[in-house]
């Protein structure tokens, strides 16, 4: 039967009071934010943290605004504030377009952004969205505040760079260039929903019409959250027409560690990963 | 609208409003003083001994009160309830099973133990200090490979895995089928897989057991199809007289057939709240669903088929093979036999159909009654074979249909099958479907759309199945059902009926038959059910048979009171009853209808009974039993058009047309409600649901994360219409819809797939990657 195992629950009304615990209870302690994956892993006993430190009740964590040179997003930003977000359907339409394919209505009322970036999970479509947007990801902790790049922050399945006494308190967007597309799609697993293969694109075109700026991440079908370099090196400095986007798409997932197994072998997974790239460079580059 | 209108009215559903508040009480709402909460060890093998189980941590760990193990059950509980136990095997005892595994666990799934504690938490803690030693094994999970001489045994006493086989000769179908080759006819043939489900009510299984040392009653409270059938069989599983037990059924969300069954949870909650003197509750868990409530389903199929050039089918030939899974349920080893078999000709006047069938045990879960329950197999076989003869005479398959439907005036009409098929009218539901649709102009867009690289398809289905299911010796016990008509002194109407409707919407449609029949409003009607000390015996609500014979029953009584009310009105009126009549809630005499005592006045007469003549009886009150003589046969025809995505093997259902004939329909709102239901869970079997295990028997889709539920995005908008084909066998003409447009949808679904990828035939679920492999030939 589903219910979790025992665990002490601790909310607390600021970072400094969530990091105090995390000092004190080491490994034994979990952040709870949106609670979207970490209660039903709880449930099933596939995790068992003994304390549970919810981060929910701490004020002014959830917000989307714009900086000088940023977009920045609240850890605590639930996925239906993105999706109804006017600054961010001006400037990273990958975002609410993404959200929008988590889960159901009631999934979305309740998950985070920084709960699913700090979760890792390969599966998930936020990390990936992230990181083909280039966010620094603001962390706090014992020694203060630092900054961490998405690329360094990914580290494998369910693991980040995250200290053990840090949380993520903020996801700043660089402001995009002129002329940026950005969008996001993924091919389901129908009993899941999650991505059998996704694709997070950021594209920049000049005025040349040549890709200036290309970052691509690909969820669902491998082990863990990658950036499709291969796929944005046969787009820098280009022209993106359909033939130049097809075969860089066909290396959407070469040399990743790809998932097989009931809902999609390795090979359709690879097969849909450029599927899915293909089609989502040519979104990105209508709206760029 | 008028009252006299009720029949046929497109109300809404009364029982809406406290399901959609959150207002209506189910098992798991229910709380009683002093409760304590069941969990169940299950085994983790999909076929191991048991060699030793410690139970000794477990239950000292701070409130547990009892753990218990089959040990503990000998000689007090007996084996889980089977209706029809076939021979030469199930008869002497294959199959069966006490509540907890004896000895041997045989599935995924399999109880070994429970506890019983304070919470639901400590319940669930002290599974995992149970110490269970097992020695694995070999596991069977294939059924074809369940049949082999040299295949593990599930019980080896018995030295086969085969439960029954039956083969009769098939000399003389081999003979029409070289006859018709001879002729310059054609032959098909296919294998065809229709594979396991899970079925997924949105509320799991529950219990709550209490028994009073006072009086020796068991109260039962249970999300179950069947109170009376569950009271009846449990009493005698424990050994106690049925007025013992009273089985309550609250608010029931969803069965599917997957509630037509006595679980051992339900005994073992009864048992350990006899042995702990408190109440026992058990709430099922969405992974204990999909792994060990019945699958359904779940047959390997070969088809073969002979037809003359034109697509005349000369005859039928099948081997039906039927999973049972590990264990029996309610009925596990009828449902090929009963249901598939008998439809195996479908639609059409087939002069020669043969069958030979196996059914078998492995170690999977057990089958039961899925929503169609052994008809949506048939009806896939030989909509396939129909789809197969098509394309095996270049024909349109509407065409081949047509040319080999049942007649109208062929009706009452014995099949080849043995089947007995009321009514029907094949070719007008078809036309129907193809004109909505417009067939021709569909084929010649398909044909364009193909031409520019588009994977277009279109598929059709015309069905029939079985409803209304009551004839003598179907079952052990009579397939009758039962009202008790009460009016009461105000004139408001009670029905107690024995059927047990979990979703249907019979608390609309029963009250519609009687404020129709009395011309009272229907907020004078109550429908009461799902308690067996205040409903007659009944029988429960499946196979689409509540309203047919249940509501027939309730039809009765309300004449039957109507009749005795004419003869109090006459009193009153100083009139001879058979000039009275009832009309608008008003009972008057024929020719002075300004002379008139309403129904109202006639009731408190009747229930005052001071006023009353004393020949007649003071009350309003009847029980009636009704018992069909014949089955029903709906059908209907539904054509389902899709595109695939050649990148990626997605299907998108493009359009979907549903013609249905259910006979005569009481409330065509709740008809569309059920066909809608319907054909999204053929849908689901189409294109998504598939309960997996791998070769060591470990269930793969233990959540829905794993299982593939249908869901609202994937699907079309359903465009329904029907045709209206009363049948004779019963008062109402109505046949039944429970199931329809889960038989009809997926082989209209597949037929579609296939279509669209220019193939014969290809295996469910017709996942995208599945799709994918064909189209690039991988």
């Amino acid at each position: 039967m589903s219910v979790p195992a025992v665990f002490d629950y601790h909310p607390v009304q600021s970072v400094d009071e969530a990091i105090a615990l995390l000092q004190l209870y080491g490994d034994e302690a979990k952040i709870l934010a949106g609670g979207h994956s970490l209660l039903p892993a709880m449930k099933l006993r596939l995790t068992q943290p003994e304390h549970l430190i919810d981060i929910g009740p701490i004020p002014n964590l959830a917000y989307i605004r714009k900086e000088k040179d940023a977009i920045v997003l609240g850890t605590l930003t639930r996925y239906k504030q993105i999706e109804q977000s006017e600054i961010l359907h001006k400037y990273y339409p990958i975002l609410p377009e993404g959200t929008a394919l988590i889960g159901d209505q009631q999934v979305r009322n309740r998950g985070t952004i920084g709960g699913s970036v700090a979760h890792s999970d390969p599966a998930g479509d936020m990390p990936g969205i992230v990181l083909a947007l280039k966010a620094q990801l603001v962390v706090q902790g014992a020694n203060g505040t630092r900054t961490i790049a998405a690329d360094d922050f990914f580290v494998d399945t369910f693991l980040t760079a995250l200290e053990q006494d840090e949380i993520v308190t903020a996801i700043r967007l660089p402001l995009p260039a002129p002329h940026t597309g950005s969008a996001y799609a993924k091919i389901s697993n129908k009993a899941s929903h999650y991505a059998i293969a996704g694709c997070a694109a950021v594209l920049t075109i000049n005025k040349k019409g040549l890709c200036t700026s290309a970052s691509i991440a690909i969820t669902g079908a491998s082990t863990r959250i990658i950036r499709a370099s291969e796929v944005e090196a046969a787009l820098i400095s280009k022209k993106l027409d359909d033939a130049t986007i097809t075969s860089a798409s066909s290396h959407a997932v070469a040399n990743a560690d790809l998932i097989s197994d009931i809902h999609g072998s390795a090979e359709y997974r690879q097969q849909m990963a450029a599927v899915i790239t293909r089609r989502v460079i040519m979104h990105a580059l209508e709206r760029a | 609208m008028g009252i006299a209108a009720m029949l046929g009215a497109p109300i809404k559903r009364r029982e809406d409003p406290r399901l959609i508040t959150g207002q209506a009480t189910y098992v798991d709402d229910m709380k009683l003083l002093g409760m304590l909460h069941m969990t169940v060890l299950r085994s983790t093998y999909g076929h191991a001994q048991i060699s030793s189980i410690n139970t000794d941590a477990a239950s000292q760990l701070p409130g547990v009160v009892a753990v218990i193990t089959a040990q503990d059950l000998k000689n007090k509980v007996g084996n889980i309830p089977v209706a029809a136990p076939l021979p030469p095997h199930i008869t002497r005892g294959m199959g069966r099973r006490l509540p907890l595994a004896d000895g041997k666990v045989r599935f995924y799934g399999d109880p070994v133990a429970i506890v019983v504690a304070e919470n639901r938490y400590v319940a669930r803690d002290a599974l995992d200090l149970i110490e269970i030693d097992y020695e694995p094994l070999p596991v069977v999970s294939d059924v074809e490979k369940a049949m082999q001489p040299d295949a593990p045994l599930l019980y080896p006493e018995f030295g086969t895995n085969v439960a029954v086989s039956m083969h009769p000769s098939s000399e003389a179908i081999d003979n029409i089928f070289a006859e018709t080759i001879a002729n310059g006819g054609v032959i098909i043939k296919e294998r065809i897989v229709n594979q396991r489900l899970a079925p997924s009510a949105m509320e799991t299984r529950g219990v709550i057991a209490e028994f009073r040392k006072s009086d020796s009653t068991l109260n039962l409270w249970s999300s179950s199809q069947i109170p009376h059938l569950l009271r009846n069989y449990l009493a005698e599983q424990l050994g106690l007289l049925q007025h013992q037990v009273r089985v309550i059924v609250p608010e029931v969300g969803g069965g599917f057939g997957s509630k037509l069954n006595i679980y051992p949870e339900e005994a073992l909650a009864a048992f350990a709240a006899m042995q702990t003197g408190r109440p026992v509750k058990w709430i099922e868990d969405r992974d204990e669903n999909l792994a060990a409530t019945i699958h359904g389903r779940d047959q390997v199929n070969y088809v073969e088929a002979a037809a003359t050039k034109e697509g005349r089918v000369t005859a039928l030939k099948f081997h039906v093979i039927s999973d049972l899974g590990s264990y029996l349920q309610f009925f596990t080893d009828v449902i090929a036999i009963a249901f598939t078999l008998p439809m195996l000709s479908g639609s059409y006047a087939v002069p020669h159909v043969y069958s030979r069938c196996d059914i078998v045990f492995t170690n999977k879960a057990p089958t039961d009654a899925y929503r169609g329950a052994g008809r949506p197999e048939a009806t896939y076989m030989v909509e396939r074979a129909l789809d197969l003869i098509a394309r095996a005479v270049k024909r349109d398959p509407a065409e081949v249909r047509l040319l080999n439907f049942v007649q109208p005036e062929q009706f009452p009409h014995t099949m080849a099958t043995g089947a007995l098929y009321d009514s029907g009218n094949y070719a007008a539901a078809l036309e129907k479907a193809l004109d909505l649709i417009e067939y021709d102009k569909l084929r010649a867009e398909q044909h364009q759309k193909r031409a520019r690289g588009k994977l277009v398809g279109i598929g059709i289905s015309s069905y029939v199945e079985i409803c209304g299911i009551g004839p003598k010796g179907v079952a052990p016990f009579g397939l009758y059902e039962s009202a008790r008509v009460r009016i009461e002194q105000t004139g408001t109407v009670i029905v107690y009926t024995g059927t047990s409707p979990h979703g249907q919407g019979e608390e609309t449609t029963f009250a519609q038959l009687i404020s129709n029949e009395f011309g009272i409003p229907i907020e004078d009607v109550l429908i009461l059910h799902g308690d067996t000390n205040s409903t007659p015996e009944g029988r429960g609500t499946y196979g689409s048979r509540t309203t047919a014979v249940g509501g027939t029953a309730v039809y009765q009584g309300s004449l039957r009171l109507k009749e005795k009310m004419k003869t109090i009105a006459a009193a009153m009126l100083e009139a001879n009853p058979s000039d009275v009549s009832l009309e608008d809630g008003k009972f008057s005499v024929a020719g002075t209808p300004q002379k008139s005592v309403s129904f109202a006045q006639v009731a408190a007469a009747a229930n005052t009974s001071n006023t009353l003549p004393m020949d007649i009886e003071p009350g309003l009150e009847t029980t009636v039993f009704f018992e069909p003589e014949a089955c029903t046969f709906p059908f209907g025809t539904h054509i389902c058009a899709v595109e695939v995505d050649p990148d990626t093997g997605e299907v998108e259902i493009t359009r979907y047309i549903a013609v249905d004939d259910c006979g005569k329909q009481i409330n065509p709102l709740l008809v569309a409600g059920q066909i809608h239901g319907g054909i999204v869970q053929g849908i689901g079997q189409a294109l998504y649901e598939e309960v997996v295990y791998n070769e060591e028997g470990q269930l793969l889709t233990t959540t829905f994360m794993d299982y593939a539920m249908p869901i609202a995005p994937y699907l079309p908008a359903l465009e329904l219409e029907h045709t209206v084909t009363p049948t004779l066998v019963n008062p109402l003409g109505v046949k039944g819809v429970g199931e329809a447009g889960t038989i009809g949808s997926t082989p209209a679904v597949v037929a579609a797939v296939a279509d669209a990828l220019g193939v014969a035939h290809i295996d469910m679920p017709l996942k995208a990657e599945k799709l994918w492999r064909i189209i690039h030939h991988q």
